[in-house]
């Protein structure tokens, strides 16, 4: 099912609940190394509630693996040492710290030699963030807290990163530029795990796709694919293909 | 009133708001990176206080006993903490700091007792002592409900506050105690006469303002506990946990609590209940400072020891209640400029 490499990531049959109310059904995903998978769907379709369960924010009934270790007795910040990082989807930035202590802050769980390394490689990644190492988070813009957010994330030099959102109310032109990034993100040997509302950017670097309704997946399969369907189209990329397979 | 009792009261005054102004920076700090309000700040005070005097008398001070007592139920709840994920390093960890150390105080306090164990000793011992207490206090009474509300957290801060003013009247009786003088020499200036204890007040509590300034500014641990106040989730999702954020602010705020009470106890006499009063007058200029503003906090904390100073000049019956009415104003003023903050929840 993924594109041949190993599987990094693996939720099986998660259930989520607010209470008594269930955001997430019996939901199943993988993420394989050196695979960008994004899950697309509308608003309140469960997308970020289920990033913030595979993270430990929120419980979740069911079975998380990562990286050959189960998440399910793990908090917050096992399994940030163990590789996996979120960027959610309002930043959490340290707003009244520069941006480079937010960074540095970043690399909290690996030593100083290997941080010293990710910052060179943030730094080229984001050359905007180097300009303004000593500005305030809190006065950045928002497509350069955007960039912070993702910066501080890779610091830690994850296996997996996960993005919530990261395109929300930015610019087109600094959207395009998130999505160069996380292409280069890929080659560089990072995985992603993608949550976007702009389903037509998302599908166009995406390996994979998962799409959510309602708390479940409808569909899944590789992006291309998904991208033509014409259910699909017609819900999140607002055009119908002359043809294309129905479900 | 002349010139020379003006500038005597000026010298007490900013004598004492030295002690306030540590008192108050440990308040914001405490409550910056766990939301307690640290109403116990006080029983630090006392403890450092009295455990410096009890050793110098060459007896073995009870809080010594409370350390080891207090480890041991750490010790407990690390283990039940860490019940699903049990390892060899995280138990000897937990050992090693919840018992073997508590253990080893107490054994040397017990060995030097009788003795006439130099300053130092007695001063590191009593650091150390309360210390261990701070510590475990954070990890027996607020860890497990790190979660809770601010309210919920301020209850807990009181029963703590009680318990340990308890503790202490059974440990130090209700006699006043003073303790021995880190240095007697004294020069004169003018009108005013410096003691080598008043100058050791200013130059520790400067000493303490600049190595909180440089833990906080540059080192990698200090500007975790800094996320951590700035934003609980953003310092998780970097691998910060906030349990040790917490044990460290803890730790920070009984040291900086004995500290004042080891500076202040060879000048004033103090009871067992003392430390609560010199405590509220540290809160008075961390509210003054909104229990966030540092740089506020110590120039709040230096009025009200000036403010205490002449009040006890001019109305001495009346000293308490003037010093915290200053809070009134300042509450009145902060309800009508600040926007309702919605409490976190996490």
């Amino acid at each position: 099912m993924n594109a041949g490499g190993n599987t990094l990531l693996s939720v099986s049959s998660a259930h989520i609940a607010y209470g008594k109310v269930e955001a997430v059904r019996s939901v199943s995903l993988d993420v394989a190394t050196g695979e960008i998978v994004t899950i697309i769907g509308a608003n309140g379709a469960g997308k970020t509630t289920l990033l913030n369960a595979i993270m430990g924010i929120l419980p979740l009934k069911g079975g998380v693996t990562f990286a050959n270790q189960d998440m399910a007795r793990l908090d917050i910040e096992d399994r940030v040492a163990a590789g996996l990082s979120l960027v959610p989807e309002h930043r959490e930035l340290f707003g009244s710290m520069n941006v480079e202590d937010n960074l540095q802050l970043g690399a909290f769980r690996i030593t100083k030699a290997v941080a010293a390394q990710s910052l060179e490689r943030v730094y080229t990644l984001f050359p905007r963030l180097k300009e303004r190492h000593k500005q305030l988070a809190g006065t950045l813009s928002g497509g350069e807290q955007q960039m912070l957010a993702m910066g501080r994330a890779l610091m830690g030099a994850p296996k997996l990163l996960m993005l919530d959102e990261p395109s929300l109310g930015l610019a087109p032109i600094i959207v395009a530029d998130i999505f160069r990034i996380i292409g280069e993100l890929r080659a560089s040997g990072v995985s992603v795990l993608l949550v976007e509302q702009n389903a037509q950017a998302a599908l166009q670097i995406a390996d994979r796709a998962y799409v959510m309704e309602l708390g479940e997946f409808i569909l899944n399969g590789p992006a291309k694919d998904i991208a033509a369907n014409t259910r699909v189209a017609a819900s999140y990329l607002g055009f119908t293909h002359e043809g294309a397979s129905v479900i | 009133m002349n010139t020379t009792i003006m500038l005597f009261l000026l010298q007490d005054g900013i004598t004492n708001g030295a002690i306030y102004a540590l008192l108050g920076l440990a308040l914001v700090l405490v409550f910056a990176v766990t939301r307690v309000i640290l109403i116990p700040q006080g029983e630090f005070v006392t403890y450092g206080a009295l455990t410096y005097a009890t050793l110098s008398s060459g007896q073995v001070p009870g809080t010594a006993r409370l350390a080891l007592a207090m480890g041991i139920v750490a010790f407990g709840l690390d283990l039940f903490a860490g019940r699903r994920a049990l390892h060899a390093k995280l138990i000897a960890r937990a050992l090693a700091i919840d018992i073997v150390l508590p253990a080893a105080v107490l054994a040397l306090t017990i060995w030097l007792a009788g003795h006439h164990s130099p300053i130092g000793v007695n001063i590191a011992l009593s650091l150390v002592i309360v210390a261990a207490i701070g510590l475990f206090l954070y990890r027996i009474a607020f860890q497990p409900i790190a979660h809770a509300s601010v309210l919920v957290l301020l209850i807990a801060a009181v029963g703590c506050h009680l318990a340990l003013q308890g503790f202490g009247l059974v440990f130090f009786g209700a006699e006043g105690q003073r303790g021995p003088t880190v240095s007697d020499s004294a020069f004169i200036v003018g009108p005013l006469r410096f003691t080598g204890q008043s100058i050791a007040v200013y130059a520790i509590t400067l000493a303490l303002i600049a190595g909180l300034w440089m833990f906080f500014g540059f080192t990698r641990m200090g500007k975790a506990l800094r996320a951590t106040a700035v934003n609980r989730l953003g310092a998780r999702l970097v691998g910060i946990r906030t349990a040790l954020s917490g044990q460290i602010a803890f730790l920070l705020a009984s040291v900086i609590g004995a500290v004042s009470g080891i500076l202040i106890v060879p000048i004033t006499t103090l009871y067992y209940d003392t430390g609560f009063l010199i405590g509220l007058k540290g809160f008075v200029a961390a509210i003054i400072g909104g229990l966030v503003s540092y740089p506020l906090t110590a120039i709040a904390a230096l009025l009200v020891g000036a403010v205490e100073a002449f009040s006890s000049f001019y109305a001495s019956n009346f000293k308490e209640v003037i010093v915290f009415t200053l809070i009134l104003p300042v509450l009145v003023l902060r309800s009508l400029a600040a926007p309702a903050v919605e409490e976190e929840k996490d």
